[in-house]
């Protein structure tokens, strides 16, 4: 009863490649021996991946994406932590308000925050700097570290707490000891959640970078825009590479299924 | 407990997540006030941003023809994309649901971990497909006799639809994966047991429980297409611009901030709107399914 048909089967599989195609695509061209873009039919070659080292800007828009990424996961933990504590253990007025306002993120398109973000730093004089990225980024991954904190924070066995206050640990000590080390999965997990939203983000980028403080991504569109050669394949290949780590180490640590079925519903 | 501590565990809350509120508030709902008032600003080629209060780029937008065009465009092709997910999505997701235990983990993965995956790699991967008359895709069409000559997928709508299908689609599955969670695979067998055929079982039993997974994907998928930047860009070109593309432009080519905040904000109220509207119509169609 529960096996898939011939059928079924078929179109299972042409399903498949047709997802992983566009991506394998990439990662292949990134191996042509050519100096044109073609799939690497006379064996394979790393020269596109050395010619990277000779556009510096690349490099260094890869600094400026895993810094921003780091920073502004970290930075949007420190204010998700004690509000999901919030929203996990107490009742009180405003509290569905509260965490609808602290997801609204996911609902309000990039190119939309975007623009209100153009708008908003440049009136402040912080235009194109990288502390507005920072801001703008700890608004777009919050409500990823929110969720897996807050998930972390609901399942969590309130007894151990319980047990440590009986015992005369207080404020401070009680969370570094006992709370923080009980959910410290979910919010390790949510800060990873968080990097890959914000080392992938363009369209709300787009708006803030400004030479100098362009991330990995707005640097790729630029460059596509011009042209496409085999040279963003390469940095294209690289980028997925990083993220297929980041995807492994995710997925050994906490379960690939519960941090994307954390993702899944972001139009609720 | 006592009245210090009641009142204590009463304040707490609201101390544990002032300084997220204050962050919100301070950059977030701030700017998008700022956005929608700059819409109603004036811009001139040379005197820049006027700060008054007109109606000048809401009317050029109502007015102009350019702009039902481009936002009609823009949800054509959110439409088609949402539709192209759930009718390719779904039957996948359920396939997915009834393999093994490994295959079903294994394939999971290779499915939804492209939403994870920048979308600038993805679609940059669907431009060397398309590419030009000779792409790949173009080639395997003519050689299985599809077509006789080449179809152009680059700067088009059906190239946009398919791209972004394929950015979308993740999330079709995933919503359609978690209302198959919820369903009994007894009630199949139940069914089964009643003499009902595979196809009957699909129509009268699979297809009603897993429609609010479907219906809640789609509204994902749409709002998401409909403001979708990356794909449009790179696959649509300069010529054939989205709602995002065009606000883009009109902010860092034209300059006018005014004319874009307009659209973006029009964006934004359409979206909202359409979100809202539609979940509360499925939650109230299939409210026993979310109690």
């Amino acid at each position: 009863m529960r096996r898939n048909g011939p059928l079924a089967l078929i179109f299972h599989t042409i399903f498949v490649i047709v997802m992983v195609a566009p991506i394998l695509v990439v990662c292949l061209v990134a191996f042509t021996p050519e100096g044109f873009l073609s799939l690497p039919t006379n064996g394979f070659s790393l020269r596109w991946f050395r010619t990277i080292a000779n556009y510096p800007e690349f490099i260094h828009a890869f600094w400026v994406s895993l810094g921003l990424g780091a920073l502004s996961s970290l930075v949007a933990l420190l204010f998700a932590v004690p509000a999901a504590l919030a929203i996990a253990r107490y009742r009180f007025r405003g509290r569905d308000a509260l965490a609808a306002l602290f997801l609204s993120p996911l609902m309000i398109p990039h190119v939309v925050l975007g623009i209100a973000f153009l708008r908003f730093f440049t009136s402040a004089g912080l235009g194109g700097s990288f502390a507005a990225l920072i801001i703008a980024h700890v608004i777009i991954v919050f409500p990823f570290a929110l969720r897996l904190t807050l998930a972390a924070a609901t399942g969590m066995d309130r007894t151990v707490e319980m047990a440590a206050v009986s015992l005369g640990a207080g404020g401070w000590t009680l969370f570094r000891r006992v709370t923080l080390p009980l959910i410290l999965p979910g919010v390790i997990s949510g800060w990873a959640l968080a990097f890959i939203q914000s080392f992938d983000d363009l369209t709300m980028t787009v708006f803030l970078a400004a030479p100098g403080t362009e991330t990995l991504p707005v640097r790729m569109f630029l460059y596509i825009q011009d042209n496409i050669d085999p040279l963003v394949t390469s940095v294209s290949a690289c980028v997925i590479a990083i993220t297929m780590t980041a995807l492994i180490l995710l997925d050994r640590f906490y379960g690939l299924d519960r941090v994307l079925a954390g993702k899944g519903d972001t139009g609720r | 407990m006592s009245a210090a501590a009641e009142e204590r565990s009463a304040r707490a809350p609201w101390a544990l997540t002032a300084p997220a509120l204050m962050l919100f508030v301070g950059v977030l709902l701030i700017p998008l006030a700022m956005t929608v008032m700059l819409s109603f600003h004036d811009w001139g080629q040379y005197k820049g941003i006027e700060p008054v209060f007109i109606l000048k780029n809401w009317h050029e937008i109502a007015t102009d023809p350019y702009y039902a065009e481009m936002f009609w465009r823009t949800f054509r092709i959110a439409i088609l994309t949402t539709l192209l997910t759930a009718l390719l999505g779904a039957p996948e997701a359920y396939i997915l649901n009834r393999m093994s235990g490994r295959w079903k983990s294994f394939f999971l993965l290779v499915i939804l971990g492209p939403l994870l995956i920048s979308v600038v790699a993805r679609t940059l991967g669907w431009a060397l497909l398309f590419g030009g008359n000779n792409g790949l895709v173009n080639k395997l069409l003519m050689s299985l006799g599809a077509i006789r000559s080449p179809l152009p997928f680059m700067f088009t709508e059906t190239g946009m639809v398919i791209a972004l299908a394929h950015v979308m689609m993740p999330f079709m599955v995933l919503s359609v994966w978690a209302a198959l969670q919820r369903l009994d695979p007894q009630i199949e067998n139940a069914a089964m047991s009643l003499g009902a055929g595979p196809a009957t079982i699909i129509r009268r039993i699979v297809m009603p429980q897993i429609m609010p997974g479907v219906l809640s994907g789609a509204i994902i998928v749409f709002s998401l297409s409909a403001s979708a930047f990356a794909t449009p860009a790179i696959i649509g070109g300069r010529r054939l611009k989205v709602a995002a593309t065009l606000a883009y432009d009109e902010f860092l080519n034209t300059l006018n901030w005014p004319l874009g905040a307009a659209v973006a904000t029009l964006l934004l109220v359409a979206l909202v709107l359409i979100v809202v509207g539609s979940n509360a119509l499925i939650e109230r169609r299939y409210a026993e399914v979310f109690r």
